[in-house]
Protein backbone atom coordinates (compact mmCIF):
# COMPACT_ATOMS: atom_id res chain seq x y z
CA UNK A 1 0.00 0.00 0.00
CA UNK A 2 2.90 2.43 0.86
CA UNK A 3 3.99 1.93 -2.66
CA UNK A 4 0.94 2.35 -4.13
CA UNK A 5 0.75 5.67 -2.58
CA UNK A 6 4.53 6.69 -3.67
CA UNK A 7 3.84 6.31 -7.33
CA UNK A 8 0.39 7.45 -6.99
CA UNK A 9 2.45 10.90 -5.62
CA UNK A 10 5.19 10.66 -8.21
CA UNK A 11 2.60 11.02 -10.88
CA UNK A 12 0.37 13.55 -9.41
CA UNK A 13 3.88 15.61 -8.98
CA UNK A 14 3.68 14.75 -12.78
CA UNK A 15 0.73 16.10 -13.25
CA UNK A 16 1.09 19.19 -11.58
CA UNK A 17 4.34 19.79 -13.13
CA UNK A 18 2.82 19.44 -16.78
CA UNK A 19 0.88 21.75 -18.38
CA UNK A 20 -1.72 18.92 -19.33
CA UNK A 21 -3.17 19.25 -16.33
CA UNK A 22 -3.74 22.86 -16.12
CA UNK A 23 -5.21 23.22 -19.66
CA UNK A 24 -7.53 19.91 -19.08
CA UNK A 25 -8.58 21.52 -15.58
CA UNK A 26 -9.02 25.17 -17.24
CA UNK A 27 -11.43 23.61 -20.11
CA UNK A 28 -13.47 21.82 -18.72
CA UNK A 29 -13.93 24.71 -16.00
CA UNK A 30 -14.86 27.39 -19.02
CA UNK A 31 -17.06 24.84 -20.96
CA UNK A 32 -18.43 23.66 -17.23
CA UNK A 33 -18.93 27.20 -16.33
CA UNK A 34 -20.72 27.86 -19.81
CA UNK A 35 -23.08 25.61 -19.83
CA UNK A 36 -23.78 26.13 -15.81
CA UNK A 37 -24.77 29.83 -16.56
CA UNK A 38 -26.66 28.77 -19.27
CA UNK A 39 -28.84 26.77 -17.64
CA UNK A 40 -29.34 28.89 -14.54
CA UNK A 41 -30.15 31.80 -16.76
CA UNK A 42 -32.68 29.83 -18.33
CA UNK A 43 -34.03 29.00 -15.04
CA UNK A 44 -33.87 32.20 -13.48
CA UNK A 45 -35.97 33.62 -17.29
CA UNK A 46 -38.70 30.90 -16.39
CA UNK A 47 -39.24 31.76 -12.57
CA UNK A 48 -39.53 35.30 -13.74
CA UNK A 49 -41.95 33.72 -16.60
CA UNK A 50 -43.85 32.13 -13.39
CA UNK A 51 -43.79 34.25 -11.41
CA UNK A 52 -45.87 36.77 -13.56
CA UNK A 53 -48.39 34.53 -15.26
CA UNK A 54 -49.39 32.32 -11.51
CA UNK A 55 -47.51 34.91 -9.10
CA UNK A 56 -45.98 31.77 -7.79
CA UNK A 57 -43.09 29.76 -8.13
CA UNK A 58 -43.67 26.30 -6.51
CA UNK A 59 -42.81 24.13 -9.37
CA UNK A 60 -39.68 25.03 -9.88
CA UNK A 61 -36.95 23.81 -7.72
CA UNK A 62 -33.21 24.31 -8.42
CA UNK A 63 -31.75 20.70 -7.67
CA UNK A 64 -33.88 19.42 -10.94
CA UNK A 65 -33.99 22.40 -12.76
CA UNK A 66 -30.46 23.50 -12.42
CA UNK A 67 -28.14 20.85 -10.50
CA UNK A 68 -29.10 17.66 -12.27
CA UNK A 69 -28.67 18.88 -15.69
CA UNK A 70 -25.57 20.58 -14.80
CA UNK A 71 -24.12 17.52 -13.53
CA UNK A 72 -25.35 15.67 -16.12
CA UNK A 73 -23.62 17.61 -18.41
CA UNK A 74 -20.34 17.59 -16.01
CA UNK A 75 -20.52 13.90 -16.94
CA UNK A 76 -20.23 14.36 -20.67
CA UNK A 77 -17.20 17.13 -20.71
CA UNK A 78 -15.62 14.84 -18.17
CA UNK A 79 -15.79 11.77 -20.60
CA UNK A 80 -14.33 13.89 -23.19
CA UNK A 81 -11.16 15.07 -20.72
CA UNK A 82 -10.47 12.42 -18.77
CA UNK A 83 -8.85 9.97 -21.38
CA UNK A 84 -6.55 13.15 -22.10
CA UNK A 85 -5.26 12.46 -18.48
CA UNK A 86 -5.25 9.30 -18.39
CA UNK A 87 -3.61 8.45 -21.72
CA UNK A 88 -0.13 9.19 -20.72
CA UNK A 89 -0.20 6.49 -17.26
CA UNK A 90 1.18 3.31 -18.72
CA UNK A 91 1.69 4.72 -22.48
CA UNK A 92 4.53 7.45 -21.08
CA UNK A 93 6.18 5.31 -18.93
CA UNK A 94 6.91 2.56 -21.75
CA UNK A 95 7.76 5.13 -24.06
CA UNK A 96 10.29 6.87 -21.78
CA UNK A 97 11.51 3.41 -21.29
CA UNK A 98 11.12 4.47 -16.90
CA UNK A 99 8.31 1.12 -16.75
CA UNK A 100 12.29 -0.84 -16.45
CA UNK A 101 12.31 1.01 -13.56
CA UNK A 102 9.37 -0.08 -11.97
CA UNK A 103 9.83 -3.70 -13.30
CA UNK A 104 13.15 -3.91 -12.04
CA UNK A 105 11.98 -2.99 -8.58
CA UNK A 106 10.46 -4.90 -5.92
CA UNK A 107 6.60 -3.71 -6.32
CA UNK A 108 3.67 -5.54 -7.30
CA UNK A 109 1.75 -5.00 -10.45
CA UNK A 110 -1.15 -4.10 -8.57
CA UNK A 111 0.49 -1.63 -6.41
CA UNK A 112 1.73 -0.02 -10.03
CA UNK A 113 -1.85 0.30 -11.43
CA UNK A 114 -3.64 0.97 -8.37
CA UNK A 115 -1.17 3.62 -7.95
CA UNK A 116 -1.69 5.40 -11.05
CA UNK A 117 -5.33 4.99 -10.95
CA UNK A 118 -5.37 7.04 -7.63
CA UNK A 119 -3.09 9.55 -9.30
CA UNK A 120 -5.41 10.07 -11.86
CA UNK A 121 -8.83 9.77 -9.89
CA UNK A 122 -6.70 12.35 -7.30
CA UNK A 123 -6.63 14.79 -10.01
CA UNK A 124 -9.83 14.70 -11.36
CA UNK A 125 -11.53 14.96 -7.75
CA UNK A 126 -9.79 18.06 -8.09
CA UNK A 127 -11.28 19.18 -11.17
CA UNK A 128 -14.73 18.33 -9.65
CA UNK A 129 -14.01 19.98 -6.55
CA UNK A 130 -12.61 23.38 -8.24
CA UNK A 131 -16.46 22.64 -10.48
CA UNK A 132 -18.26 22.82 -7.12
CA UNK A 133 -17.86 26.37 -6.86
CA UNK A 134 -21.03 26.65 -8.95
CA UNK A 135 -23.14 24.74 -6.46
CA UNK A 136 -22.09 27.51 -3.77
CA UNK A 137 -23.11 29.76 -6.06
CA UNK A 138 -26.52 28.51 -5.53
CA UNK A 139 -26.49 27.95 -1.87
CA UNK A 140 -26.26 31.50 -1.73
CA UNK A 141 -28.64 32.18 -4.19
CA UNK A 142 -31.35 29.89 -3.50
CA UNK A 143 -32.15 26.92 -1.01
CA UNK A 144 -31.60 23.51 -3.19
CA UNK A 145 -31.91 20.25 -1.00
CA UNK A 146 -28.06 19.37 0.04
CA UNK A 147 -28.96 15.64 -0.05
CA UNK A 148 -29.25 15.02 -4.01
CA UNK A 149 -26.02 17.48 -4.15
CA UNK A 150 -23.70 15.01 -1.83
CA UNK A 151 -24.99 11.91 -3.41
CA UNK A 152 -24.45 13.44 -7.16
CA UNK A 153 -21.26 14.29 -6.44
CA UNK A 154 -20.86 10.86 -4.93
CA UNK A 155 -22.14 9.49 -8.26
CA UNK A 156 -20.01 11.83 -10.41
CA UNK A 157 -17.07 10.74 -8.33
CA UNK A 158 -17.84 7.38 -9.23
CA UNK A 159 -18.64 7.46 -12.45
CA UNK A 160 -15.07 9.21 -12.98
CA UNK A 161 -13.67 6.29 -11.36
CA UNK A 162 -14.89 4.33 -14.45
CA UNK A 163 -13.60 6.90 -17.06
CA UNK A 164 -10.40 6.39 -15.28
CA UNK A 165 -10.32 2.73 -15.01
CA UNK A 166 -10.97 2.21 -18.79
CA UNK A 167 -8.43 5.16 -19.24
CA UNK A 168 -5.81 3.43 -17.16
CA UNK A 169 -6.69 0.10 -19.45
CA UNK A 170 -6.32 1.69 -22.50
CA UNK A 171 -2.88 3.27 -21.62
CA UNK A 172 -1.84 0.02 -20.94
CA UNK A 173 -2.20 -1.27 -23.82
CA UNK A 174 0.04 0.70 -26.26
CA UNK A 175 2.83 3.21 -25.88
CA UNK A 176 1.80 5.61 -27.70
CA UNK A 177 -0.23 8.22 -25.77
CA UNK A 178 -2.73 9.14 -28.66
CA UNK A 179 -3.65 5.61 -29.10
CA UNK A 180 -4.42 5.66 -25.46
CA UNK A 181 -6.60 8.35 -25.40
CA UNK A 182 -8.71 7.37 -28.54
CA UNK A 183 -9.20 4.19 -26.94
CA UNK A 184 -10.17 5.30 -23.63
CA UNK A 185 -12.53 7.20 -25.18
CA UNK A 186 -14.00 4.94 -27.26
CA UNK A 187 -14.34 2.87 -24.16
CA UNK A 188 -16.49 5.61 -22.38
CA UNK A 189 -18.78 6.27 -24.98
CA UNK A 190 -19.83 3.05 -25.91
CA UNK A 191 -20.63 1.75 -22.28
CA UNK A 192 -22.51 5.40 -22.10
CA UNK A 193 -24.34 4.37 -24.88
CA UNK A 194 -24.69 0.53 -24.50
CA UNK A 195 -28.19 0.72 -23.65
CA UNK A 196 -28.88 1.97 -26.50
CA UNK A 197 -28.65 -2.02 -28.14
CA UNK A 198 -31.30 -3.00 -25.13
CA UNK A 199 -34.40 -2.29 -27.63
CA UNK A 200 -33.18 -4.23 -30.40
CA UNK A 201 -31.39 -6.88 -28.16
CA UNK A 202 -34.81 -8.50 -26.83
CA UNK A 203 -35.74 -9.16 -23.50
CA UNK A 204 -32.89 -11.10 -21.13
CA UNK A 205 -30.37 -9.73 -22.93
CA UNK A 206 -31.76 -6.23 -23.79
CA UNK A 207 -31.78 -6.03 -19.80
CA UNK A 208 -28.30 -7.15 -19.14
CA UNK A 209 -27.35 -4.15 -21.38
CA UNK A 210 -29.23 -2.03 -19.86
CA UNK A 211 -27.62 -2.65 -16.99
CA UNK A 212 -24.32 -2.44 -18.21
CA UNK A 213 -24.70 1.12 -19.20
CA UNK A 214 -22.98 4.04 -17.23
CA UNK A 215 -25.45 6.21 -17.23
CA UNK A 216 -28.05 4.07 -16.23
CA UNK A 217 -26.83 4.08 -12.66
CA UNK A 218 -26.42 7.71 -12.36
CA UNK A 219 -29.91 8.44 -12.24
CA UNK A 220 -30.70 7.58 -8.69
CA UNK A 221 -27.51 9.30 -7.26
CA UNK A 222 -28.34 12.86 -8.59
CA UNK A 223 -31.99 12.39 -7.11
CA UNK A 224 -30.87 12.04 -4.14
CA UNK A 225 -30.65 8.19 -3.58
CA UNK A 226 -28.07 5.95 -3.06
CA UNK A 227 -28.96 2.47 -4.07
CA UNK A 228 -26.77 -0.40 -3.02
CA UNK A 229 -26.55 -1.95 -6.28
CA UNK A 230 -25.72 0.89 -8.42
CA UNK A 231 -22.66 1.28 -5.76
CA UNK A 232 -21.60 -2.30 -6.87
CA UNK A 233 -22.03 -1.55 -10.11
CA UNK A 234 -19.67 1.24 -10.05
CA UNK A 235 -17.43 -0.32 -8.36
CA UNK A 236 -16.97 -3.57 -10.00
CA UNK A 237 -16.63 -1.48 -13.28
CA UNK A 238 -14.00 0.15 -12.14
CA UNK A 239 -12.64 -3.24 -10.35
CA UNK A 240 -12.96 -4.95 -13.47
CA UNK A 241 -11.04 -2.79 -15.50
CA UNK A 242 -8.33 -2.29 -13.01
CA UNK A 243 -8.21 -6.63 -13.25
CA UNK A 244 -8.20 -6.23 -17.27
CA UNK A 245 -5.16 -4.02 -17.20
CA UNK A 246 -2.97 -6.25 -14.75
CA UNK A 247 -3.92 -9.07 -16.94
CA UNK A 248 -2.66 -7.11 -19.96
CA UNK A 249 0.62 -5.89 -18.37
CA UNK A 250 1.41 -9.26 -16.74
CA UNK A 251 0.76 -11.01 -19.94
CA UNK A 252 3.09 -8.01 -21.52
CA UNK A 253 5.75 -9.15 -19.03
CA UNK A 254 5.69 -12.15 -19.77
CA UNK A 255 5.27 -12.66 -23.34
CA UNK B 1 25.28 -16.06 -6.63
CA UNK B 2 24.12 -15.65 -10.40
CA UNK B 3 23.96 -19.25 -12.25
CA UNK B 4 22.62 -19.05 -15.69
CA UNK B 5 21.38 -22.51 -17.49
CA UNK B 6 21.06 -22.83 -20.93
CA UNK B 7 19.27 -19.39 -21.12
CA UNK B 8 17.15 -18.72 -24.61
CA UNK B 9 15.92 -16.04 -26.00
CA UNK B 10 13.65 -15.45 -28.72
CA UNK B 11 11.88 -12.57 -30.53
CA UNK B 12 9.28 -14.14 -32.36
CA UNK B 13 10.92 -16.37 -34.65
CA UNK B 14 14.28 -14.81 -33.94
CA UNK B 15 16.93 -16.16 -31.19
CA UNK B 16 18.68 -12.97 -29.41
CA UNK B 17 20.85 -15.40 -27.35
CA UNK B 18 21.07 -19.11 -27.55
CA UNK B 19 21.72 -21.43 -24.95
CA UNK B 20 23.82 -19.21 -22.54
CA UNK B 21 25.11 -21.30 -19.56
CA UNK B 22 27.86 -19.07 -17.00
CA UNK B 23 28.32 -18.56 -13.21
CA UNK B 24 28.89 -15.41 -11.52
CA UNK B 25 30.73 -15.71 -7.81
CA UNK B 26 29.51 -13.51 -5.17
CA UNK B 27 32.11 -10.54 -4.83
CA UNK B 28 32.55 -10.90 -8.51
CA UNK B 29 32.86 -7.85 -11.42
CA UNK B 30 32.30 -9.71 -14.65
CA UNK B 31 32.08 -7.96 -17.87
CA UNK B 32 29.60 -8.63 -20.83
CA UNK B 33 31.81 -7.57 -24.08
CA UNK B 34 29.99 -7.88 -27.39
CA UNK B 35 29.10 -5.89 -30.63
CA UNK B 36 26.05 -4.91 -31.52
CA UNK B 37 23.43 -6.84 -31.28
CA UNK B 38 24.73 -9.61 -29.67
CA UNK B 39 22.68 -10.36 -27.13
CA UNK B 40 23.88 -8.57 -24.08
CA UNK B 41 21.20 -5.88 -22.96
CA UNK B 42 18.77 -8.73 -23.66
CA UNK B 43 20.51 -11.20 -20.95
CA UNK B 44 20.71 -8.48 -18.67
CA UNK B 45 16.66 -8.04 -18.97
CA UNK B 46 16.43 -11.10 -18.15
CA UNK B 47 18.80 -11.64 -15.28
CA UNK B 48 16.58 -8.45 -13.77
CA UNK B 49 13.25 -9.95 -14.38
CA UNK B 50 11.74 -7.64 -16.82
CA UNK B 51 11.98 -9.86 -19.59
CA UNK B 52 10.84 -13.85 -19.50
CA UNK B 53 13.12 -15.87 -20.58
CA UNK B 54 12.06 -18.61 -23.47
CA UNK B 55 14.24 -21.75 -22.23
CA UNK B 56 16.63 -22.17 -19.53
CA UNK B 57 16.86 -20.86 -15.94
CA UNK B 58 18.23 -18.37 -13.83
CA UNK B 59 19.27 -18.58 -10.28
CA UNK B 60 20.72 -15.51 -8.24
CA UNK B 61 20.71 -16.15 -4.77
CA UNK B 62 19.37 -19.32 -5.26
CA UNK B 63 16.07 -18.06 -6.43
CA UNK B 64 14.31 -18.30 -8.99
CA UNK B 65 14.08 -15.31 -11.79
CA UNK B 66 11.26 -16.15 -13.09
CA UNK B 67 9.07 -18.15 -9.82
CA UNK B 68 10.62 -16.04 -7.48
CA UNK B 69 11.47 -12.79 -8.99
CA UNK B 70 10.27 -10.29 -5.96
CA UNK B 71 13.05 -11.36 -3.96
CA UNK B 72 16.01 -10.97 -6.53
CA UNK B 73 14.37 -7.44 -7.37
CA UNK B 74 15.10 -6.19 -3.46
CA UNK B 75 18.47 -7.82 -4.38
CA UNK B 76 19.43 -5.81 -7.52
CA UNK B 77 20.23 -2.66 -8.98
CA UNK B 78 19.68 -2.39 -12.49
CA UNK B 79 20.88 0.69 -15.17
CA UNK B 80 18.83 -0.14 -18.20
CA UNK B 81 21.05 0.64 -21.74
CA UNK B 82 18.84 3.95 -21.58
CA UNK B 83 18.82 5.30 -18.26
CA UNK B 84 14.76 5.15 -16.43
CA UNK B 85 14.66 8.96 -16.27
CA UNK B 86 11.24 10.68 -15.70
CA UNK B 87 12.42 14.08 -17.36
CA UNK B 88 10.45 16.40 -15.22
CA UNK B 89 11.62 15.47 -12.18
CA UNK B 90 13.86 16.93 -10.25
CA UNK B 91 17.18 14.79 -9.27
CA UNK B 92 16.80 14.77 -6.10
CA UNK B 93 13.20 13.82 -6.11
CA UNK B 94 13.79 11.60 -8.52
CA UNK B 95 16.46 9.55 -6.60
CA UNK B 96 13.92 9.74 -2.84
CA UNK B 97 11.62 7.46 -5.47
CA UNK B 98 14.15 5.68 -6.57
CA UNK B 99 14.46 4.76 -2.79
CA UNK B 100 11.26 4.02 -1.99
CA UNK B 101 9.89 2.09 -4.63
CA UNK B 102 13.09 0.15 -4.48
CA UNK B 103 12.08 -0.69 -0.87
CA UNK B 104 14.70 1.57 1.07
CA UNK B 105 12.95 2.62 4.95
CA UNK B 106 11.47 6.15 4.43
CA UNK B 107 13.97 7.40 7.78
CA UNK B 108 16.54 5.91 4.85
CA UNK B 109 15.56 7.78 2.02
CA UNK B 110 17.51 10.96 2.74
CA UNK B 111 20.63 9.22 4.07
CA UNK B 112 20.94 7.23 0.92
CA UNK B 113 19.76 9.85 -1.16
CA UNK B 114 22.48 12.34 -0.50
CA UNK B 115 25.14 8.80 -0.29
CA UNK B 116 24.24 8.41 -3.99
CA UNK B 117 24.49 12.39 -4.68
CA UNK B 118 28.28 12.15 -3.47
CA UNK B 119 29.48 9.14 -5.06
CA UNK B 120 28.36 9.87 -8.42
CA UNK B 121 28.77 13.91 -8.17
CA UNK B 122 25.20 14.84 -8.56
CA UNK B 123 25.74 17.35 -5.83
CA UNK B 124 25.94 19.84 -7.62
CA UNK B 125 23.13 19.47 -9.71
CA UNK B 126 20.98 18.36 -7.38
CA UNK B 127 18.30 20.45 -7.59
CA UNK B 128 18.10 20.60 -11.18
CA UNK B 129 15.56 19.27 -14.08
CA UNK B 130 17.09 15.77 -15.18
CA UNK B 131 15.33 16.35 -18.21
CA UNK B 132 17.20 19.34 -18.52
CA UNK B 133 20.73 17.44 -17.95
CA UNK B 134 23.18 16.85 -20.48
CA UNK B 135 23.71 13.21 -20.97
CA UNK B 136 26.46 12.27 -19.37
CA UNK B 137 24.51 13.92 -16.33
CA UNK B 138 21.61 11.89 -16.86
CA UNK B 139 24.11 8.35 -17.05
CA UNK B 140 25.57 9.56 -13.65
CA UNK B 141 21.48 10.00 -12.49
CA UNK B 142 21.24 6.26 -13.79
CA UNK B 143 23.97 5.54 -12.03
CA UNK B 144 23.11 6.54 -8.91
CA UNK B 145 19.43 5.29 -9.19
CA UNK B 146 20.75 1.85 -9.41
CA UNK B 147 22.81 1.66 -6.39
CA UNK B 148 20.55 3.79 -3.79
CA UNK B 149 19.04 0.70 -2.19
CA UNK B 150 22.86 -0.55 -1.59
CA UNK B 151 22.06 -4.07 -3.89
CA UNK B 152 24.28 -7.21 -2.95
CA UNK B 153 24.17 -7.48 -7.19
CA UNK B 154 24.68 -4.55 -9.51
CA UNK B 155 23.38 -4.98 -13.47
CA UNK B 156 25.10 -1.81 -15.54
CA UNK B 157 24.46 -1.87 -18.88
CA UNK B 158 27.08 0.02 -20.66
CA UNK B 159 27.56 2.26 -17.64
CA UNK B 160 29.95 4.57 -19.02
CA UNK B 161 28.05 5.69 -22.34
CA UNK B 162 28.06 9.19 -22.90
CA UNK B 163 30.23 10.48 -20.11
CA UNK B 164 33.48 12.27 -20.49
CA UNK B 165 36.95 10.85 -19.97
CA UNK B 166 37.02 12.13 -16.55
CA UNK B 167 34.13 10.66 -15.39
CA UNK B 168 34.91 7.51 -17.09
CA UNK B 169 38.12 7.23 -14.63
CA UNK B 170 35.51 8.45 -11.89
CA UNK B 171 33.10 5.67 -12.19
CA UNK B 172 35.88 3.16 -13.09
CA UNK B 173 36.88 4.41 -9.59
CA UNK B 174 33.52 3.60 -8.15
CA UNK B 175 33.06 0.56 -9.40
CA UNK B 176 36.27 -0.83 -8.11
CA UNK B 177 35.34 0.58 -5.06
CA UNK B 178 31.85 -1.17 -5.14
CA UNK B 179 33.88 -4.12 -6.37
CA UNK B 180 34.84 -5.12 -2.71
CA UNK B 181 31.12 -5.41 -1.28
CA UNK B 182 29.00 -6.28 -4.52
CA UNK B 183 28.86 -8.55 -6.99
CA UNK B 184 28.67 -6.55 -10.39
CA UNK B 185 27.66 -7.40 -14.13
CA UNK B 186 28.60 -4.85 -16.85
CA UNK B 187 28.26 -4.79 -20.37
CA UNK B 188 30.27 -2.55 -22.89
CA UNK B 189 31.90 -2.95 -26.63
CA UNK B 190 35.18 -1.06 -26.03
CA UNK B 191 37.74 -3.58 -24.84
CA UNK B 192 39.84 -1.53 -22.98
CA UNK B 193 36.43 0.22 -20.82
CA UNK B 194 36.12 -3.92 -20.13
CA UNK B 195 39.59 -4.61 -18.99
CA UNK B 196 39.86 -1.44 -16.84
CA UNK B 197 37.13 -3.20 -14.70
CA UNK B 198 36.68 -6.67 -14.56
CA UNK B 199 38.44 -9.56 -13.54
CA UNK B 200 36.65 -11.94 -15.78
CA UNK B 201 35.14 -11.22 -19.42
CA UNK B 202 32.57 -12.75 -20.90
CA UNK B 203 32.10 -12.28 -24.82
CA UNK B 204 29.13 -12.41 -26.89
CA UNK B 205 28.79 -12.81 -30.36
CA UNK B 206 25.22 -13.54 -32.19
CA UNK B 207 23.75 -14.48 -29.12
CA UNK B 208 26.31 -16.61 -28.20
CA UNK B 209 28.98 -16.90 -25.81
CA UNK B 210 32.66 -16.74 -27.32
CA UNK B 211 34.85 -17.08 -24.60
CA UNK B 212 34.66 -16.92 -20.79
CA UNK B 213 37.92 -15.97 -19.63
CA UNK B 214 39.80 -14.17 -16.99
CA UNK B 215 41.64 -11.02 -18.41
CA UNK B 216 44.69 -12.30 -18.15
CA UNK B 217 44.30 -15.08 -20.46
CA UNK B 218 41.94 -13.41 -22.78
CA UNK B 219 44.99 -10.55 -23.09
CA UNK B 220 47.44 -13.27 -23.79
CA UNK B 221 45.20 -15.75 -26.32
CA UNK B 222 44.68 -12.21 -28.14
CA UNK B 223 48.12 -11.23 -28.19
CA UNK B 224 49.76 -14.14 -29.94
CA UNK B 225 50.90 -11.34 -32.60
CA UNK B 226 50.97 -7.93 -32.68
CA UNK B 227 50.30 -4.77 -35.72
CA UNK B 228 52.00 -2.37 -37.06
CA UNK B 229 50.53 0.36 -39.03
CA UNK B 230 53.31 2.09 -41.33
CA UNK B 231 52.52 5.09 -43.38
CA UNK B 232 55.33 6.32 -45.90
CA UNK B 233 56.08 9.81 -47.67
CA UNK B 234 57.60 8.20 -51.40
CA UNK B 235 55.32 5.24 -52.54
CA UNK B 236 57.69 3.22 -54.41
CA UNK B 237 57.15 -0.69 -55.79
CA UNK B 238 57.52 -3.26 -53.66
CA UNK B 239 57.48 -1.98 -50.46
CA UNK B 240 54.87 -5.03 -49.15
CA UNK B 241 57.47 -7.54 -50.43
CA UNK B 242 59.85 -5.97 -48.52
CA UNK B 243 58.32 -5.97 -45.47
CA UNK B 244 57.07 -9.62 -46.13
CA UNK B 245 61.08 -10.72 -46.02
CA UNK B 246 61.76 -9.62 -42.68
CA UNK B 247 62.31 -12.30 -39.67
CA UNK B 248 59.13 -12.51 -37.29
CA UNK B 249 56.77 -10.77 -39.77
CA UNK B 250 53.64 -12.90 -40.36
CA UNK B 251 51.64 -10.61 -42.88
CA UNK B 252 51.41 -7.61 -44.77
CA UNK B 253 48.28 -6.12 -45.91
CA UNK B 254 48.40 -2.64 -48.21
CA UNK B 255 46.07 -0.19 -47.46
CA UNK B 256 46.84 1.63 -50.45
CA UNK B 257 50.13 2.48 -51.96
CA UNK B 258 51.59 4.63 -48.88
CA UNK B 259 50.15 2.56 -45.68
CA UNK B 260 50.75 -1.35 -44.84
CA UNK B 261 49.85 -3.48 -41.92
CA UNK B 262 52.09 -5.55 -40.72
CA UNK B 263 51.46 -8.29 -39.02
CA UNK B 264 54.36 -9.78 -36.80
CA UNK B 265 54.63 -12.12 -33.62
CA UNK B 266 54.95 -10.16 -30.14
CA UNK B 267 57.34 -8.79 -28.88
CA UNK B 268 59.42 -9.31 -31.58
CA UNK B 269 60.19 -5.32 -31.72
CA UNK B 270 60.26 -5.24 -35.92
CA UNK B 271 59.75 -1.81 -35.67
CA UNK B 272 63.28 -1.65 -35.50
CA UNK B 273 63.98 -3.66 -38.55
CA UNK B 274 61.08 -1.97 -40.46
CA UNK B 275 62.59 1.64 -39.43
CA UNK B 276 66.31 0.85 -40.67
CA UNK B 277 64.91 -0.56 -44.10
CA UNK B 278 62.64 2.42 -44.34
CA UNK B 279 65.59 4.49 -43.97
CA UNK B 280 68.02 2.53 -46.24
CA UNK B 281 65.18 2.40 -49.20
CA UNK B 282 64.36 6.26 -48.41
CA UNK B 283 60.57 5.64 -47.74
CA UNK B 284 60.51 8.48 -45.30
CA UNK B 285 58.60 7.12 -42.48
CA UNK B 286 55.47 9.24 -41.92
CA UNK B 287 53.99 7.33 -39.01
CA UNK B 288 54.74 3.47 -37.73
CA UNK B 289 53.09 2.52 -34.38
CA UNK B 290 51.60 -0.46 -32.81
CA UNK B 291 47.77 -0.88 -33.64
CA UNK B 292 45.45 -2.45 -30.50
CA UNK B 293 43.33 -4.63 -32.28
CA UNK B 294 39.04 -3.57 -32.57
CA UNK B 295 36.60 -5.33 -30.96
CA UNK B 296 35.82 -6.28 -34.69
CA UNK B 297 39.12 -7.83 -34.51
CA UNK B 298 38.73 -9.46 -31.32
CA UNK B 299 35.31 -11.28 -32.42
CA UNK B 300 36.53 -12.03 -35.71
CA UNK B 301 40.14 -14.04 -34.25
CA UNK B 302 37.77 -15.64 -31.22
CA UNK B 303 34.78 -16.90 -33.45
CA UNK B 304 37.55 -17.95 -35.70
CA UNK B 305 39.93 -19.73 -33.54
CA UNK B 306 36.78 -21.62 -32.05
CA UNK B 307 35.79 -22.62 -35.16
CA UNK B 308 39.50 -23.73 -36.15
CA UNK B 309 39.64 -26.20 -32.96
CA UNK B 310 36.16 -27.46 -33.56
CA UNK B 311 37.01 -28.07 -36.86
N1 LIG C 1 12.02 -5.97 -28.25
C1 LIG C 1 12.66 -6.63 -29.22
N2 LIG C 1 11.96 -7.17 -30.24
C2 LIG C 1 12.59 -7.86 -31.22
N3 LIG C 1 13.90 -8.05 -31.29
C3 LIG C 1 14.66 -7.53 -30.31
C4 LIG C 1 14.08 -6.78 -29.24
N4 LIG C 1 15.08 -6.40 -28.41
C5 LIG C 1 16.22 -6.85 -28.96
N5 LIG C 1 15.98 -7.55 -30.10
C6 LIG C 1 16.98 -8.23 -30.92
O1 LIG C 1 17.73 -9.08 -30.10
C7 LIG C 1 19.10 -9.05 -30.45
C8 LIG C 1 19.94 -8.73 -29.24
O2 LIG C 1 19.67 -7.41 -28.82
P1 LIG C 1 20.34 -6.74 -27.54
O3 LIG C 1 19.68 -5.45 -27.33
O4 LIG C 1 20.33 -7.71 -26.44
O5 LIG C 1 21.83 -6.52 -28.05
P2 LIG C 1 23.03 -5.78 -27.29
O6 LIG C 1 24.11 -6.79 -27.18
O7 LIG C 1 22.56 -5.14 -26.06
O8 LIG C 1 23.43 -4.70 -28.37
P3 LIG C 1 23.94 -3.19 -28.13
O9 LIG C 1 25.41 -3.28 -27.99
O10 LIG C 1 23.57 -2.52 -29.40
O11 LIG C 1 23.25 -2.64 -26.95
C9 LIG C 1 19.23 -8.05 -31.57
O12 LIG C 1 19.33 -8.75 -32.78
C10 LIG C 1 17.96 -7.26 -31.51
O13 LIG C 1 17.58 -6.88 -32.80
MG1 LIG D 1 22.53 -3.28 -25.35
Amino acid sequence: MRNAWVIAKRDMGSYFNSPVFYVVTTVFLIIYSFIFFNILNFFSFQSVQAGQFQGMNVGLNLNEMVIEPSFHNMLVILLLMIPVLTMRSFADEKKGKTYTLLLSSPLHLKEIIFGKFLACITVVFLMILLSSYSVGFLLILGQPEIGPIVTGYLGILLMAGCYVGMGVFASSLTDNQIIAAVIAFGFSLFMWIIGWASQAAGAGLGEVLQYLSLIDHIERFLKGIIDTSDVVYYLSFIFFFLFLTHRVLDSQRWR
Amino acid sequence: MIEVENLTKFYGPHPAIKGLTFNVNQGEVVGFLGPNGAGKSTTMNILCCILPATAGTVKICGFDVFEQSLEIRKKIGYLPENPPLYPDMTVTSYLEFAAKIRGVPNNKVAASRDRVLDKCVLKDVRHRIIGRLSKGFQQRVGLAQSMIHDPEILILDEPTIGLDPIQIIEIRKLIHELASSHTIILSSHILPEITHICKRVIILNDGEIAAVDSLEGLTASLNKSERLLLRVRNSSNGIADKLQTLDNVLSVNAEGDKEFMIECAMNSHVQDQVAQMALEHSWGIEELKTVSMTLEDIFLKLTLEEKGVDA
